[in-house]
């Protein structure tokens, strides 16, 4: 790497911070009616949202909004986010297709027959209204929707180059997305899997491996709400389960052999070991979802718990410090973006290395 | 002490763990690396897929403090 990349890098992270602050400020705009509460606000842009909110002007939050979509009793309901005017409490009342819908906590409720305004319990749980089947465009289906396009756009202009030159050097993109592939293929694949049978699972490997860094980086973007796809326990759920699918179908009988029936140790450690290893056959895809998650979430509440340091302190002079400490953070969240793409696919490849691996004769 | 003070506390031993867990990986991938300086790529990247298994189950830890908290 050499000092331009790095100075690039830095860059980036600067105008990265600096917009950070911007995002940060949009909450405790009106002090006057309730107490800046850092968990909240962190919270809050930590979850999924009906629609981006961009930034608050004269006391007005301006956002971008999505289409909710509902099945209730009287079928397909459709309206956009806006219609809800950024009530989160549940006041605003929206009627549609015969039904009464309420926004709460980021949460979309349908109001029983007759009922006018929704009521709570000490929990702050609704007691009148039900959850409708909920099949929203939100943020972070609309963003990964966004990073879908980019890969397709990426990849099948990669293609197209490939297609035109004789000669197979890489010309424009593909230049960039060559090595890439190959440090896929070389570094993951190959020696996780074996020679022979690496090239079946490639396609999965390099989806894979490109959704959650292209996922990844979405989330690092500020402007866009930060909209934190990869630390959405829904989509690395989703993730894992194609991987232990995976593994699963393609286990030889090698494979299952040692989750049963363990060669090579004696008859009651045998019989031990099997509960185990059946545990662990569901802790490895359980872990990647974990992982994954967690690590994106973190990197997220970190950044976002440096910039409400400012507001906890009231004071101006913190902000130096903050902003440079999430810089910091930053600069760090943009190699974890990387990394995590990369475990998450090496550690796919090791378990379908591990589902058909041949008999070993010692 | 309360719930959301415990889950401070479990999150903060998953912490511990996980550091001492990856500093010592680290620590041994780099006295590898400084005694055989030719096989530098395989131990980086078998110290990295460690890595991620050590920080696995502290995570665990922090979920379960966040759920909490």
């Amino acid at each position: 790497m050499t000092l331009n990349t790095f100075k690039n890098i830095f860059f980036f992270a600067l105008c990265s911070a600096i917009s950070f602050v911007g995002y940060a400020s949009e909450d405790p705009g009106n002090k006057d009616e309730k107490e800046f509460n850092a968990k909240e606000m962190i919270l809050h842009h930590v979850k999924d949202a009906y629609g981006f909110e961009l930034i608050e002007w004269n006391n007005e939050p301006i956002s971008i909004p999505l289409p909710v979509i509902l099945w209730t009793d009287n079928g397909l309901t459709a309206f956009m986010s806006n219609a809800f005017h950024h009530d989160d409490s549940g006041h605003t009342i929206v009627q549609k297709n015969g039904g009464k819908f309420v926004k709460l906590h980021e949460k979309i409720y349908q109001l029983n027959e007759g009922e006018t305004a929704i009521v709570l319990d000490q929990e702050h749980h609704p007691t009148n209204a039900t959850k409708p089947l909920n099949f929203s465009i939100t943020r972070n289906v609309f963003m990964m929707w966004v990073s879908v396009a980019l890969i397709l756009f990426i990849f099948l202009t990669a293609a197209k180059s490939y297609k035109k030159s004789n000669d197979g050097v890489p010309k424009g993109i593909a230049g960039f997305v060559e090595p890439l592939v190959l440090f896929v293929r070389d570094e993951i694949a190959r020696p996780m899997i074996g020679e022979h049978k690496y090239k079946k699972y490639m396609p999965y490997l390099l989806t894979v491996f490109f959704f959650i860094w292209t996922n990844n980086i979405f989330g690092l973007i500020p402007i866009i709400d930060g909209a934190n796809v990869s630390g959405n326990i829904a989509f690395t759920m989703t993730l894992a389960l194609v991987t232990f699918i995976i593994t699963t179908i393609k286990g030889n009988k090698n494979y299952w052999k040692h989750i049963f029936w363990m060669p090579g140790v004696p008859v009651p450690m045998k019989v031990f070991l099997a509960p185990i290893e059946v545990i662990g056959m569901f802790v490895k895809p359980l872990s990647l979802m974990i992982r994954l998650f967690a690590n994106i979430t973190a990197g997220h509440i970190i950044i976002l718990a440096l910039m409400s340091l400012i507001f906890i302190f009231e004071t101006v002079w913190v902000s130096p410090i903050s902003i440079l400490f999430s810089l910091f953070i930053l600069i760090i969240e943009i190699i974890v973006t990387a990394i995590q793409a990369y475990i998450f696919t090496v550690l796919s490849a090791l378990y379908f290395g591990m589902a058909t691996e041949e008999e070993k004769h010692h | 002490m309360t719930i959301t003070g415990i889950a401070a506390l479990g999150a903060g031993l998953a912490a511990i763990g996980a550091g001492i867990g990856i500093g010592k990986i680290g620590g041994s991938a780099m006295e590898a690396m400084a005694r055989q300086p030719e096989m530098h790529g395989k131990i980086q990247s078998s110290a990295l897929i460690l890595a991620a298994l050590v920080e696995a189950v502290s995570l665990f830890g922090v979920v379960v403090a966040l759920l909490q908290g």
